[in-house]
């Protein structure tokens, strides 16, 4: 029995060992190198595999959830945001910019009037919940095709209203994905305007990427080459804080 | 024929089985570990496409209103203070997350360094488990080693083998050298159930993988329904591991693993066996 005892402890300690080793390694060069491996692989088969335009999963009205949390800022706090919410958005622009031949600024009436998408479905928070919601929205890829998107831009960046501690959210996609016929800039929410803490006037809707990647409070979109000169470089504010894949999609 | 003197050297284990076997011990304990950090990040579980703070949940790991801890399942509350929900980290401050963090890669909060570790150690899993299965066709260890026959699979046969593990009354001799029906069972098991429902339960979870194989999602039910059953799974593959252990422990552990690394297994003595 002692020898039971002690084995089972034994096997406790290689566990601890295992846990502390682990964290010993995760921070080392080759760990990194490791890791972002095969966030890249996964992110190269996954393009291999998945047709460009492949929908994602759209669901039944029936299948909306009663209540859709919401996740990150509520509230932009910044006096800016403040005024624009004041006035209804009516003084809101969506600036196109970057690596266009046509710079925009767009109002929200104006993306109304351009042509809509609505589609029921699933946002999936990084820490595991999910949330059917019916999103409705003017298409991306039309928007930055008006605004002659440049032959050398290869990522979209949002920039964003909302802030952690002084530092503004952004996001970042790929063109496939901008590209993507379910890619909206959604500005209702089962059927009624954006509330304020899932993002209002509008957000992204990149139906193939998880919560993160669901820029809220847009108020800019930047065609660039490289991500690198980009807030931390690494393609978003959750990907520069903590580290946090860029590809999304699991 | 082994006598009880006679305790012949047997090869038991073909050189893909051991080095499948030890990576892919390597990589369940970090996939597990970091899957309970990664479920310490929304500690509840659902039914159906979706599932968040608001919808009812089946199953649930957290502190409680009196200062403790519990794992509710249903409307079943099993008080975990001191390991889940309410626990003493390694300076001594109590933390309310769900695991340990003793149990958890990394052993304290992130849920983004605990995904790194899981997506490197799944493509580890997805990459050498297909290479076992292909190694393991070839060189015939499914179907000579891991296949049942007929007659142990008779229900009398496969009776006599549970009541011999009841009483902890381990094959000796010729037979110690071949797994038995119930050790087969549990192995076929995890080789071609517990490990690919983790791979498609977690691919299913994937927004992406959705796009290309919406299959899954109808096959398990819906997102929230495959998480349950990725994190069910992943609790058969522990009681798996505890029993596995255990077995290796009574079945005389330096023969057990030695036979594992090298491949060569002794033959235990011959025993009389009464009644």
């Amino acid at each position: 029995m002692a020898k039971l005892v002690s084995r089972r402890k034994a096997l406790v300690v290689g566990g601890g060992l295992m846990l502390a080793g682990c964290d010993k390694i995760a921070p080392t060069k080759p760990a990194r190198a490791a890791f972002l491996g095969a966030e890249d692989l996964t992110y190269r088969v996954n393009r291999l595999l998945t047709p460009r335009n492949a929908l994602a999963p759209e669901f039944s009205g029936a299948d909306v959830s009663p209540i859709f949390r919401s996740n990150g800022t509520a509230h932009p706090g910044s006096p800016d945001y403040a005024k624009l919410l004041a006035g209804n958005f009516a003084d809101w622009r969506l600036h196109v910019g970057g690596m266009v031949n046509r710079p925009l600024a767009i109002s929200l009436d104006q993306l109304k009037k351009l042509p809509q998408r609505t589609q029921i479905t699933r946002h999936d928070c990084v820490e595991g919940w999910s949330a059917i919601g019916r999103w409705t929205g003017p298409v991306l890829g039309p928007i930055l095709q008006f605004a002659g998107l440049s032959s050398a831009a290869r990522f979209i960046v949002f920039h964003c209203y909302d802030d952690f501690g002084g530092t503004p959210y952004y996001e970042s996609i790929d063109l496939v994905d901008a590209f993507h016929p379910q890619t909206i800039l959604a500005w209702g929410l089962n059927g009624q305007p954006l509330p304020v803490p899932n993002g209002a006037p509008l957000r992204l809707r990149v139906e193939r990427q998880l919560g993160y990647k669901q820029a809220k409070y847009l108020h800019a979109i930047e065609a660039v080459a490289s991500l690198d000169q980009i807030g931390g470089g690494k393609g978003g504010y959750w990907e520069d804080v903590a580290d946090y894949a860029w590809f999304a999609g699991i | 024929m082994a006598t009880p003197q006679s305790r012949p050297w047997l090869y038991r284990h073909k050189w893909p089985t051991r080095l499948w076997h030890w990576l892919n011990a390597l990589t369940i304990f970090i996939l597990l570990m970091s899957g309970l950090m990664i479920f310490n990040a929304h500690p509840h579980l659902y039914w159906g496409r979706y599932g968040a703070n608001f919808d009812p949940s089946w199953l649930g790991i957290g502190p409680t209103p009196q200062g403790g801890g519990e794992l509710r399942i249903y409307r079943l509350h099993i008080p975990t203070t001191g390991v889940l929900g309410h626990w003493k980290d390694a300076h001594g401050h109590i933390q309310t997350r769900a695991f340990p963090h003793w149990a958890t890669i990394p052993g304290s909060y992130s849920l983004a360094g605990a995904r790194r570790w899981h997506f490197l150690f799944a493509w580890v899993l997805i990459l050498g488990g297909t290479s076992y299965v292909i190694a393991s066709l070839i060189n015939r260890h499914f179907s000579k080693d891991l296949k049942p026959s007929r007659t142990e699979l008779q229900p009398r046969h496969l009776w006599q083998d549970i009541k011999d593990h009841a009483r902890l009354r381990l094959p000796t001799g010729d037979a110690a050298g071949r797994y038995n029906p119930l050790q087969k069972l549990a192995y076929i098991g995890v080789i071609f159930f517990l490990i690919p429902m983790m791979i498609l339960t977690g691919l299913t979870m994937s927004p992406a993988f959705n796009a290309t194989f919406p299959q899954l999602l109808v096959l398990f039910g819906g997102r929230q329904s495959a998480r349950s059953i990725h994190f069910l799974c992943a609790m058969g593959l522990l009681a798996f591991i505890v029993v596995h252990l255990v077995m290796v422990v009574l079945a005389g552990p330096v023969n057990e693993i030695r036979s594992m690394i090298t491949g060569w297994f002794r033959t235990p003595p011959e025993k009389q066996r009464h009644g």
